[in-house]
């Protein structure tokens, strides 16, 4: 087969191209051979056809994610914003926190373990990238009902990848979340978070500057896993028929991501990159683009010195490879030997594969021969731009007017017993330990918090006790009901955890899991819901650092429940001050602080006791969420809460009977007046906690409350080993912990 | 002067970073040894910290085991020097033969991440001097590969010369045989657990318990005592 150049490109102008092969449209074929004015190159096709998928190039989501950047809160903490590898925010005390949540979710349905290991890997790269050391992971994932047989396939299959990825890294794994949902059938939402912490010097980016500068590749070599991997599984919706996409999704190798971490982090410390690029989707293709692209100058790449798993592979292939544990660096010419020393010390292959030029071009040879010739921007920056066709569905209308407070309720206390019971015992709502001890939580030993906590908290100075937290939420049955207010209930549980943990909210991340923005009732769902999360950041003063866009998360005619998930950041000056949510010491006050109004819509119980899902969702008042954010924060640093815990699905009592198991003792519930018992257990009205309060603290913090505005509520007290409801029912802990935590071994062990 | 002890750090080490923490709270120097280098920098005692090095790939510790600085280590721990393997650590120390025995998968096939409760069998080793023996204890377990084995003549021989250093209760996180959480040699210098004691010296983090801080106040003791 002849090496198609350049010049060969231009000779042989009306040769057939697999553009359709590779996902392009016809139209974005021809915008390509209009930017080149010849058709591309094979390479330059194939570079093209993955960065400028919907995966890499946010094609049909930019012009909604732009709000993000125009609805931008005064917030002084924002120190690299939207556009990186991830944000970066000041902590104070001159460190640094980057963070960032990122989809695997197609990958992780055809191969769980090693589509969830990837996802951590690429995720932990991105981290990296941006100068800092990653020091804790999160993971918030989807699934089909917990009893459908190919559930059993996919649930251990991604828990062991994130598992055997994570704990091989050495990071602690924090937060996150579990829920199923038949929506999730065909398309499990595997998202993946990690923080990492830097000083502020040491904040790299992505970026190739200095004429002469050497281009260095490293980490593993290149193979043949992965071609069209995320990039294309990511952008088109999965068919029940057609060939099994197996070889697309990558294969990871933890081992040699830490050897990468910390040959990366040894690299930093001795200041000796002008840019770097973590490789993930669309591999070199997206590397040297972007690079080139984001620097001034061009780059000069000589493809036939990338090191090789298969030496069969052809220069397309090693361009759109997303072979895992790489890294792309830019270096001065004089600190290209130290670069190199630090590589061997740590057994890590690096190749000087090109270099920063002068002009504009992104060249790429190979033995020799240029194969492609392009403009970076053209690719990386400058792709097409979609406004999709997006109309409110015709079934919304019928959806919220099938509203879930008419549902049967509960005739008596015994029929309400038996309906707890049930729902602590519902897949979605009961512990998740058996997933979550699978991760290692304590390893790098500064975690402070992991789940089933609120937030996860991890410590950043030892001296100082500095540290920071995380909580990621989403509800994908309240944004169906209504998109806006899901994303901003989503928005708003993440900040109420992470304030309830004893953090102040600083900053958030997204991961936008959609169906097909080809059909305009889903477009309509992600327009919302980014209007939604932008509006109510602006309100909350929590700016979007960055995110990321899962679309096609769709099979056949069938899209998701609209799911952003939404990932807030908490800083806390003294991790000793936090809070936890276990009720410990007998005797404790139980205050509801909040409102609770009749709110069933989209609720754990409508869709446990009905399996309904219809109406509107609880309402949100940010305001009342940063005033509650407040006064938690205040009460865990002065010392008056003992522990507190958001109340979300489930309600009142899910919180209280996790508080009683996670501290072993029980509690007293009364009533309180103007509510019925069923309401005040089981609504999910937002805006609301409990806090366990010491006897010698009531006065002060009822006072503040009261001072500030906000609702607050004497429920009960901690007491004796039962969950007493008094006047309608009892129930003893070791029942509740059996109904608790069997059902999920009981699923998947 | 304190005492110094090393912590080695092999390619996929972990807990590194955790038992110099361990070993400074405790009020010791830690010293940072590399996989590559044979020199022991004139250390005190040695920990073989948890991980996974290489990858765990082979056989969990089988590649560390063969490493520059396991040359030294073995030889000085057969001189008498106290070397700690935690975790992966006393993986890499039965595949030296320092320690009898092997760890296989978990029973259950499944990594296993949590607070662990553990009898203190012997108080006369050279890291477990400062418990009683007898003492509970409690102490994050982390583990894909913790299931100790060993013949059943090697395991009488352990009982009976007392080389049980430590003893899962309340539950087999793993199915090691006879419960087994780790052991001694003979001499009482070396002793190898799965379970982490690094992760459990101060209050603040991890389970909040101080569980773990024995070992490492009962090298300093040890070895400030020798003096």
């Amino acid at each position: 087969m002849t090496l198609d150049t350049v010049k060969h490109a231009e000779q042989t102008a009306g040769a057939e191209q697999p553009w359709k092969e590779l996902g392009l449209k016809e139209d974005e074929y021809a915008r390509i051979r209009e930017i080149l004015g010849r058709r591309p190159t094979g390479a330059e096709l194939a570079m093209y056809s993955v960065m400028w998928s919907e995966h890499c190039s946010y094609k049909s989501s930019k012009v909604h994610l732009k709000q993000f950047g125009e609805k931008v809160p005064e917030n002084d903490a924002m120190l690299v914003g939207i556009g990186e590898n991830a944000g970066v925010v000041d902590v104070g005390q001159g460190y640094a926190v980057t963070f960032k949540v990122e989809s695997h979710n197609h990958p992780s349905y055809i191969e769980p373990y090693q589509g969830a290991a990837t996802g951590v890997g690429g995720i932990v790269r991105d981290i990296l990238a941006m100068g800092a050391r990653p020091v804790a992971v999160v993971d918030p994932l989807r699934f089909g009902a917990a009893d459908h047989p190919d559930t059993k396939r996919v649930l251990p299959g991604v828990v062991a990848g994130i598992g055997g990825y994570g704990n091989c890294l050495g990071l602690p794994n924090i937060g996150g979340e579990v829920v199923f949902d038949s929506c999730y059938q065909g398309n499990p939402l595997v998202n993946a978070g990690c923080i990492g912490v830097m000083k502020h010097e040491d904040i790299h980016l992505a970026k190739a500057s200095g004429t002469g500068n050497k281009v260095i590749l490293y980490g593993a070599r290149t193979g043949g896993d992965g071609i069209g991997g995320v990039s294309v599984l990511a952008s088109e919706t999965f068919e029940s028929t057609g060939p099994a996409k197996r070889p697309a999704v990558q294969v990871g190798d933890p081992f040699q991501e830490k050897l990468l971490i910390e040959c990366t982090l040894e690299i930093f410390g001795e200041k000796l990159v002008a840019g770097i690029q973590d490789l993930g989707g669309a591999g070199l293709s997206c590397a040297t683009s972007e690079l080139a692209s984001a620097g001034s100058g061009g780059m000069r790449v000589d493809l036939d010195t990338v090191p090789l798993r298969d030496s069969s592979l052809s220069p397309e292939e090693i361009l759109m490879s997303e072979s895992q544990e790489r890294m792309c660096a830019v270096v001065e010419p004089g600190k290209v030997d130290r670069f190199m020393e630090i590589c061997e010390k740590w057994d890590v292959i690096a190749t000087v594969i090109g270099e920063v030029t002068e002009g504009e071009r992104l060249e790429i040879f190979w033995h020799g021969e240029q194969i492609v010739d392009v403009p970076p921007r053209t690719v990386a920056h400058e792709g097409p731009v979609y406004h999709r066709p997006y109309a409110r569905p015709s079934w919304q209308d019928a959806l919220q007017a099938d509203d879930a407070n008419k549902l049967a309720r509960p005739a008596n206390s015994a029929e309400l017993r038996e309906q707890v019971l049930k729902l602590v015992a519902s897949p979605n709502q009961a512990s998740k330990s058996w997933i979550t001890d699978q991760y290692d939580r304590f390893v790098q030993g500064n975690t402070i918090l992991a789940q089933p906590e609120d937030a996860g908290m991890v410590r950043v100075d030892e001296e100082s006790n500095l540290g920071v937290a995380m909580a990621t939420d989403g509800n994908g049955r309240y944004a169906k009901l209504d998109p806006y207010a899901g994303a901003q209930l989503a928005l708003a549980e993440s900040y109420r955890n992470v304030a309830a943990s004893g953090a102040k909210p600083l900053a958030i991340s997204n991961c936008l899991n959609f169906g097909s923005p080809e059909d305009p009732d889903v477009m309509w769902q992600f327009a919302e819901a980014t209007r939604g999360l932008a509006d109510g950041c602006l309100q909350l003063g929590t700016p979007v650092t960055g995110g990321n866009v899962s679309l096609y998360n769709q099979t056949g005619e069938t899209a998701i429940h609209p799911t952003p998930v939404v990932a807030v950041l908490g800083v806390i000056d003294d991790v000793t001050r936090r809070t936890p949510i276990a009720f410990k010491e007998e005797g404790q006050l139980l205050y509801l602080l909040g409102e609770t109004h009749e709110e069933f819509g989209g609720s754990a119980w409508s869709q446990v006791v009905h399996d309904h899902l219809g109406g509107l969702p609880p309402k949100v008042d940010l305001e009342r969420e940063r005033l509650l954010g407040e006064i938690l924060i205040s009460a865990s640093r002065d010392g008056m809460v003992d522990a507190a815990h958001d109340l979300s699905d489930g309600g009142l009592i899910q919180a209280v009977v996790e508080s009683c198991l996670r501290g072993g003792v029980g509690a007293r519930l009364v009533v309180p007046d103007g509510l019925d018992a069923f309401t005040f257990l089981l609504s999910e009205s937002a805006g609301r906690a409990v806090v366990s309060v010491p006897r010698s603290e009531e006065l002060r913090f009822t006072d503040m409350c009261g001072a500030r505005g906000l609702p607050v509520t004497r429920i009960g007290v901690v007491d004796g080993d039962t969950v007493d409801v008094q006047g309608e029912f009892a129930l003893s802990l070791s029942e509740l912990r059996t109904a608790h935590e069997e059902t999920v071994p009981g699923l998947f062990a | 002067m304190t005492a110094r002890i090393g912590v080695v750090t092999f390619p996929g080490t972990l807990d590194d970073r955790d038992t110099q923490r361990a070993v400074r709270v405790a009020g010791a120097e830690a010293v940072p040894l590399w996989h590559r280098d044979k020199d022991l920098k004139q250390v005190d005692a040695v920990v073989l910290p948890g991980g996974f090095s290489y990858g765990d790939y082979l056989r969990a510790g089988a590649i560390s085991r063969f490493s520059p600085v396991m040359e030294s280590v073995i030889e000085q721990a057969k001189a008498g020097m106290p070397v700690l393997g935690i975790c992966n650590g006393f993986q890499v120390l039965t595949e030296t033969h320092l320690l009898p025995g092997a760890m296989l998968r978990n029973n259950h096939l499944h990594f296993i991440c949590r607070d662990q409760k553990l009898r203190v069998e012997t108080n006369s080793t050279a890291w477990t001097a400062d418990y009683e023996t007898g003492q509970e204890i409690s102490i994050p377990l982390k583990n894909i590969d913790g299931r100790y084995v060993a013949d059943e003549r090697t395991l009488d021989m352990l009982e009976a010369e007392g080389r049980v250093a430590f003893r899962y209760l309340d539950m087999n996180p793993n199915g090691s045989l006879r419960d087994i959480a780790g052991i001694t040699n003979a001499a009482g210098n070396v002793v190898g657990l799965m379970p982490h004691p690094e992760h459990a010296v101060e209050p603040l983090v991890g389970t909040g318990r101080t569980d773990g801080l024995g070992f490492f106040t009962s090298i300093l003791k040890n070895l400030v005592g020798a003096r």
